[in-house]
């Protein structure tokens, strides 16, 4: 039988086979990579550098024709004393920790329970994470009609187990409720998916363990702070650096629900951004911004894919 | 394998050309998707069996509209041939070379700006304001008005409480003052087995919804932008104490007489409750009057009209736009065309009779024009007292900056009015110490 390696060798034309034999693997390595490179730095590395050096300047993308001026670090000034931005920072945390956490302990609790062998489990399991697979604006829309006060079925529920009449409160209106509202809605989005990474981690984790502990009399209590959880926790800190990041760039969905309001209750920083980028056109300022966050998130996810290499090595 | 290259080169310079032919003979007009932009695609018809030239149109939804176009123009975007642009894009329009200046082409085809209402051309031509110089045709007037339930302030038991609860008689309210004072009676009261409420206003955060909603009490009261026009001086003009009773009276409008819910709403939420029944009144542009007097729910003899209330000055907020010939075009000459037909009396007249609104003297001092539909009288008249929002070239960062600081304040219960227009007086001079003007 002829080896097929040899088959492609032979329809290589031999002007081609002559000029490939006579390359290393190292430069045929190269001649792979190179496309790839080139494409990080033309649409990554360039456009990063570019911004940076645009954070510098007065730059208006809507005004060509207007001078350029250097401004060195005006925009960085102005952004990091603006009560406004920090006020973004922190709807923006308060959005993040909260949004990780409701996620984190919904999700492992909804994977531990799946992960039980019961009769519709593959069933319930499609249901779950169905939220996950709709599109954030179709999601924002919807959730838009679930919190009107006056048809909205959420109002409805809250008033039915509560009593407080539905049209009494605007869960996107003033009242303090808009940033719990958004919250509520990225929550039951993405639980799913970090449901979906848990039951990954708890269907890892051999049987033999457990059999093992079974033979050392632990109770369950015991096996699951033990077992289990140090078993699922690489599984969990990836689950919540995918969440901490999408989160930290959120946009579409709370621009839909709320538009970054009541007044500025749910302006997360990346809506804040886009204003100054694309609706103000404040294209320096807005460059310097987009640096801030970019060192912010990076920064960040060092650190903690740092830790999460630690909790593997364990 | 010579010939064949021949050939497929020939094959591609003939797509190529026919395609440049194709382009030369349409053109793409850039508008909002509204009810006039449909009563536009119709009256065009006529244009294209004129002139040949095929009409692509772009219309998008508004709450896009401003972010769509302005990235358009600012990339140097081919998409529109013709753009009917908002009022207040016309600064930025012109200073940035999006905008063709038409004074060499009225002046070559005898178009006279003589010939449109003067507070339509200021407002939708000129740049700087109330110079000769024009870079838009008069295109579509408008202004926000009101509407109400004219079924339910005529109803006897209706003005019967009406009189018990205010000793005054229901009637279309003659001020900012009684409109309140009916929103207010009308709030959470049942009528035919339904709750409904006073009137539904505009307080969207992400686009212009509630700087143009509040704007129209804030000019009643005597808002200004400055003291002295062109000179940017704002101190004691969009602070003063009465633009600041205007701002205060909105929200009381808001708190008291609105519907739950109606936090983020713009001019389709104002539509939907007024068709649903659920309020008494709405404010919302002229623009939707003719669809909303032909609905059959709530239109007809249910419904009637009210330019915005005086209270110590008659103004309204300007809407309405000019049609520009956007500079990146490949089609001047039809672009031009266009302008030409549709500057013609006749065609105006048409494109009243159609939805539109004209802005040509020939439609509006017509002595049948205040007969022609219910609202035509109080768009005549709001139109004589039209104030607009800066026209700036950095008009986006000042209507942002409004947002924030009436919206803040209206709908999220932050601070003082007099706070919030302090901080808008802030927040306007640096935009304008950017620009260079301060």
């Amino acid at each position: 039988m002829t080896n097929p390696i040899d088959i492609a060798a032979k329809a290589t034309p031999a002007p081609v086979a002559r000029r490939v034999r006579g390359l290393s693997d190292r430069a045929i390595a190269w001649i792979f990579v190179t496309p790839t490179i080139f494409l990080l730095l033309a649409i990554n590395i360039f456009p990063l550098i570019w911004t940076v050096r645009l954070s510098f300047t007065n730059y208006a993308a809507n005004r060509p024709g207007r001078e350029v001026e250097w401004v060195g670090l005006r925009n960085y000034t102005r952004i990091l004393t603006d009560a406004g931005t920090w006020e973004n920072m922190q709807t923006t945390a308060h959005f993040l920790i909260w949004t990780i956490v409701l996620q984190v302990v919904i999700g492992f609790t909804l994977a531990w329970l799946i992960n039980r062998k019961f009769k519709g489990n593959d069933l319930l399991t499609t249901l779950i994470v169905i939220p996950m697979m709709l599109s954030p604006a179709v999601v924002g829309n919807f959730w838009t009609f679930l919190y009107q006060p006056q048809i909205g079925l959420f109002n409805y529920v809250v008033e039915l187990v509560t009593g407080t009449p539905a049209s009494s409160f605007s869960m996107l209106g003033p009242g303090g409720l808009a940033k719990w509202s958004i919250i509520i809605v990225d929550t039951w989005m993405w639980t799913p998916f970090v449901m979906l990474i848990c039951l990954a981690g708890l269907r890892s984790i051999p049987d033999y363990i457990y059999e093992a502990a079974e033979v050392d009399r632990a109770s369950k209590w015991r096996q699951f702070w033990t077992i289990t959880v140090p078993m699922v926790l690489p599984f969990l800190m990836l689950a919540v650096l995918f969440r901490g990041i999408e989160n930290f760039k959120m946009f579409d969905m709370v621009v839909l629900l709320t538009g970054g309001g009541p007044g500025n209750e749910t302006l997360l920083a990346s809506i804040d951004l886009k204003r100054e980028a694309f609706e103000k056109w404040r294209t320096g300022y807005s460059s310097a911004y987009a640096i801030i966050l970019f060192v912010t998130v990076f920064g960040l996810a060092s650190i903690y894919v740092k830790a999460l290499n630690k909790v593997k090595e364990r | 394998m010579k010939r064949t290259t021949l050939a497929a080169s020939a094959a591609l310079a003939l797509v190529w050309s026919a395609q440049a032919n194709a382009q030369a003979n349409e053109l793409t007009l850039c508008w909002a998707a509204w009810d006039p932009a449909n009563a536009l695609v119709e009256l065009s018809k006529d244009f294209e069996a004129q002139s040949g030239i095929k009409m692509n149109f772009e219309f998008i939804p508004w709450p896009n509209f401003a972010d769509r176009m302005l990235n358009e123009l600012n990339s140097g975007g081919q998409l529109c041939d013709l753009l009917i642009g908002d009022s207040q894009w016309i600064g930025g329009g012109a200073e940035n070379g999006h905008y063709i200046k038409l004074n060499d082409f009225f002046d070559a085809e005898g178009i006279s700006m003589d010939d449109f209402a003067p507070a339509t051309v200021y407002a939708y031509s000129t740049w700087p304001k109330g110079t000769p110089n024009y870079y838009a045709l008069p295109a579509m007037g408008d202004a926000n008005g009101w509407f109400y339930r004219k079924d339910w302030f005529g109803r006897e038991d209706i003005q019967a409480a009406y009189k018990e609860a205010t000793g005054q008689d229901l009637r279309e309210p003659q001020s900012q003052k009684e409109l309140l004072q009916i929103a207010q009676f009308f709030q959470g009261r049942e009528i035919d087995g339904q709750t409904v409420y006073g009137a539904s206003i505009f307080t969207e955060r992400g686009s212009e919804g509630i700087t143009m909603g509040a704007t129209g009490a804030m000019y009643a009261w005597g808002f200004k932008y400055e003291n002295t026009p062109g000179q940017y001086d704002m101190e004691g003009a969009v602070n003063s104490s009465a633009a600041v009773e205007g701002l205060e009276f909105y929200k009381e409008l808001y708190k008291t007489g609105t519907p739950p819910g109606y936090d983020n709403a713009y001019m389709e939420q104002s539509l939907d409750a007024f068709k649903s029944g659920q309020v008494a009144m709405a404010m919302n542009w002229f623009a939707f009057f003719p669809g909303l007097y032909a609905d059959p729910t709530v239109g007809g003899d249910k419904i009637d009209f009210f330019v915005n209330p005086a209270q110590n000055v008659a103004a309204s907020t300007l809407g309405g736009q000019g049609i520009s010939v956007v500079s990146y075009t490949d089609n001047m000459d039809g672009a031009l065309a266009y302008i030409k037909w549709f500057a013609q009396p006749d065609v105006q007249q048409k494109w009243w009779a159609s939805g539109g609104y004209s802005c040509h003297k020939a439609v509006l001092e017509d002595p049948n024009f205040v007969n022609s539909a219910p609202f035509a009288g109080d768009f005549l008249e709001a139109m004589g007292g039209v104030q607009d929002f800066w026209q700036e070239p950095a008009y986006a960062s000042l209507l942002i900056a409004m947002q924030e600081r009436l919206h803040n304040y209206v709908v999220a219960d932050q601070g003082t009015a007099q706070e919030a227009l302090d901080g808008l007086i802030a927040d306007w001079t640096e935009v304008f110490e950017d620009e260079g003007k301060l």
